[in-house]
């Protein structure tokens, strides 16, 4: 989501980082690029206002003018700033209260209340082992109802049914009556989207929130939104004790200003990010890592967890035993290596986390393609058993048949298998080498390591 | 407080028709009520720096500007203007402070104007088919219910094609907007191929003689190249039955969509060529002035904008109140 943003900061950065002395006219060209960088980026401008002013006063202090690299110093600032004003470390809901625990969600039409009522019914359900209970109280939109007990079906949660005939505030009131009955941890309440002035709705959901007194109360925001986001979410702050954000559709490629609209006016935490349109599309938003990634530090530790998360460690021990033993790295392996890319997410979410990337040019990028490796399984897929073990043996007639099999061109197979052997060499070296020898491979084909701050 | 129309059995599977808003009954109209509260917001603060100096100052140029920016009409187009401007006060063109902002006005209208091109439904087609495309939640079932009541009150008969299989009960909500307005809906299950419903709803529309048909289709982000590809399968299928298919392509945005909108355009324009647009929740604070990026850009033309709940609240498009409410002159 933030690449655009942190390419241009990036950028700007780039210039100071080997400067040795910093004028006060430097300092000024840098902070009106850092602005418009972010006014591009649909940060809100009182927000850019504050956060350029902030910078400013701290630039042309003691910290940078005495510091030995003043350019670094300065990185550091907007760094901190940025982190400052996502908030420090990720905070996740509070359940502690008695269940069950009502969590109220809130925003305008079309920001995704209903879609992200059910993904966080299924994080509860899967990450915190909860039993929830979701209801939805918009007696407004045709078929909202509907669209939430389908979805309840299908992330496997309880659905206390309500009828258009209601009024939002008794729905609630029965759906907490239910869920006690039926012992459930949290109730997730989903609302009907609303118009910040629209004073009777904001009224309405004023007198929801009194009628089932959540614990949490979260704010949902596409992360689209442009200037606009400064009105929205100020407005909601005051009518609602917000608790929290949840920034929906950030798969998209919006620049992310909007995040930091929201959680500068509101002064509440950002919570989780939707990042897809499965159910389970949902993650935890770790603010500090956001800081380093708009800078083009890359976010590291989320690519670790990523990989914690999605890679087969049985799998990837078998495999480096057999490439110790001197066996040979062969198309199967490949295959699963591949695979195991496709569920973190793909290259290009890889990619996106690695320090320096925003630096790349972007022909570099675009080769960065997913749909090469699905076509690369595909092509596997065809072969035979004997073919993906000795792949020597593909010849002229084979690649043919290959090629017709996974509907791909006889070129492809030749990419592929070029690919293959460029990654059985590496593996060879690896298995000689170790890791350390791998990592120094990979930090001269990139010319250069990042930085990160002292 | 609440009037409920046509409320049916309660039982699960049946179509229920939904409670109206308070500011539907109210009877306020809400683009009137939009313009007036711009005039009083912005018109006031730029008035009182226009009229309290009598020469041009950086303090009213830096107003103006941010009055551009946190419309959305984005750092390029703003900044464009403002150079006009401020070359137009160097030659002497703008003398006075109250000639300022009748020239930002200009500017203005220049940009947008040639968009002002009103959907016209030709009837050399039967049906003349509407595509509706656009992201997740910018409105398109809503429009295409405001859509279908528009073009029925005018005498046309209208069939809609539930296109989005992909989002729970999408079929359901755009089934109810249809019983509400007397429409057919021709819809499969929820999963079912787009095309393939668009392609029979087209064929069914022809064999009734229908004078206007709506096709939805599911939300999607103009970054998934999966869903793009989808998408102009959809469009490819509709070409099959009726070669000038799809007459109308219409990209729903949400007016209060940043910059991305004009990637948004620029996609979905790749991919499936829009030939109209509709901006939708103008009724709030959002301004909508990244229309002016896509109008430079892109040259779409803009078909409606939404200022309300109701089907009614769905007006053409006038590029000097649209203007006026972003810059309010009087």
């Amino acid at each position: 989501m933030f690449e655009s943003l942190s390419q241009r900061l990036t950028q700007t950065m780039q210039k100071l980082r080997g400067k040795g002395r910093l004028t006060e006219d430097s300092i000024r060209e840098t902070l009106r690029e850092v602005r418009i960088a972010l006014l591009e980026a649909d940060v809100a401008l009182p927000v850019v206002q504050s956060f350029i002013s902030q910078v400013r006063e701290r630039a042309l202090g003691q910290e940078v003018i005495s510091s030995l690299q003043p350019g670094q110093a300065l990185v550091k600032i907007v760094h901190d700033e940025l982190v400052q004003i996502m908030g420090e470390e990720n905070k996740v809901l509070d359940l502690k209260a008695n269940p069950p625990v009502v969590v109220l969600l809130a925003g305008l039409q079309g920001s995704g209340k209903t879609t992200t009522t059910a993904k966080l019914a299924k994080h509860l359900k899967e990450q915190a082992k909860q039993k929830v209970m979701v209801v939805s109280c918009d007696v407004y939109r045709p078929a909202a109802i509907d669209q939430l007990k389908t979805l309840a079906e299908q992330v496997d949660v309880l659905f206390h049914p309500s009828s258009v005939a209601d009024q939002p505030v008794t729905i609630a009131k029965q759906a907490l009556d239910a869920a006690r009955r039926q012992f459930a941890d949290v109730l997730l309440v989903d609302t009907a989207g609303r118009l910040h002035i629209d004073a009777d709705m904001m009224d309405e959901i004023r007198q929801l929130h009194t009628a089932v007194s959540p614990h949490e109360t979260l704010f949902v925001v596409d992360s689209m939104t442009g200037q606009d986001a400064a009105n929205t979410a100020q407005a909601f702050n005051e009518a609602l004790p917000l608790t929290g954000v949840i920034l929906t559709k950030t798969d998209g490629d919006a620049r992310g200003g909007a995040a930091l609209s929201v959680r500068q006016i509101t002064g509440k935490p950002i919570k989780f990010v939707g990042t897809g349109e499965k159910t389970e599309a949902l993650q935890p938003f770790h603010p500090e890592r956001v800081a380093s990634r708009i800078l083009g530090m890359g976010d590291v530790l989320s690519l670790v967890e990523d990989v914690q998360k999605h890679v087969d460690k049985s799998k990837a021990e078998k495999l480096a035993r057999k490439i110790k033993k001197g066996r040979g790295f062969d198309l199967e392996d490949f295959r699963s290596q591949l695979e195991q890319m496709q569920n973190m997410g793909g290259l290009s979410s890889l990619a996106d986390k690695m320090p320096g990337m925003g630096e790349l040019p972007e022909h570099v990028k675009n080769r960065v393609n997913d749909r090469q490796t699905v076509s690369m399984i595909a092509i596997i897929n065809s072969m035979t058993p004997q073919e993906r073990r000795f792949p020597d043996v593909i010849r002229g007639s084979r690649k043919k048949r290959i090629a017709a099999g996974s509907g791909t061109q006889i070129q492809d197979i030749n990419r592929m298998l070029k690919q293959f052997s460029q990654m059985q060499r590496m593996m060879k070296k690896f298995g000689k080498g170790g890791m350390k020898g791998m990592m120094r491979k990979m930090a001269s084909l990139k010319g250069q390591m990042p930085g990160g701050f002292s | 407080m609440f009037r409920i129309f046509r409320k049916k059995d309660k039982s699960s599977g049946e179509l229920q028709d939904v409670q109206l808003r308070p500011v539907e009954q109210s009877g306020v109209d809400p683009l009137e009520k939009r313009l007036e509260d711009s005039r009083n917001t912005i018109g006031k603060r730029l008035k009182t720096l226009v009229g309290g100096h009598s020469d041009i100052n950086e303090d009213l140029l830096d107003e103006l500007e941010t009055t551009l920016l946190t419309a959305d009409v984005g750092v390029k187009a703003s900044l464009a203007i403002m150079d006009n401007l401020r070359t137009a006060i160097d030659n002497g063109v703008i003398r006075d402070p109250q000639a300022l902002l009748p020239a930002v006005q200009a500017e203005l209208y220049e940009l947008i104007e040639p968009c002002e091109q009103f959907l016209a439904v030709e009837p050399g087609h039967k049906p003349y088919v509407i595509l509706m495309v656009g992201i997740n939640g910018a409105g398109k079932t809503t429009t295409i219910g405001k859509l279908a009541q528009r073009f029925r009150e005018e005498g046309l008969s209208v069939m809609l094609a539930a296109g989005d299989t992909f989002r729970a009960a999408a079929v359901e909500q755009l089934k109810s907007w249809g019983a509400r307005n007397d429409v057919p809906v021709i819809a499969q299950g929820t999963g079912a191929d787009s095309a393939a419903v668009i392609f029979d709803a087209i064929e069914s529309a022809k064999a009734r003689g229908t004078d206007v048909l709506i096709a939805d289709t599911a939300g999607r982000l103009h970054t998934q190249s999966n869903l793009m590809d989808e998408l102009k399968k959809i469009h490819r299928v509709m070409g099959r039955v009726d070669e000038s298919a799809p007459h109308e392509v219409m990209l729903v945005v949400d007016a209060g969509t940043g910059t991305n909108a004009l990637n948004q355009a620029r996609h979905f324009n790749e991919a499936v060529n829009i030939t109209g647009i509709t901006i939708t929740k103008l009724d709030g604070t959002a301004r909508g002035g990244m229309l002016f990026a896509i109008a430079s850009e892109l040259g779409i033309p803009i078909r409606f904008i939404g200022v309300g709940e109701a089907a009614k609240d769905l007006r053409p498009f006038d590029a000097g109140t649209f203007i006026n409410a972003i810059l309010p002159l009087d």
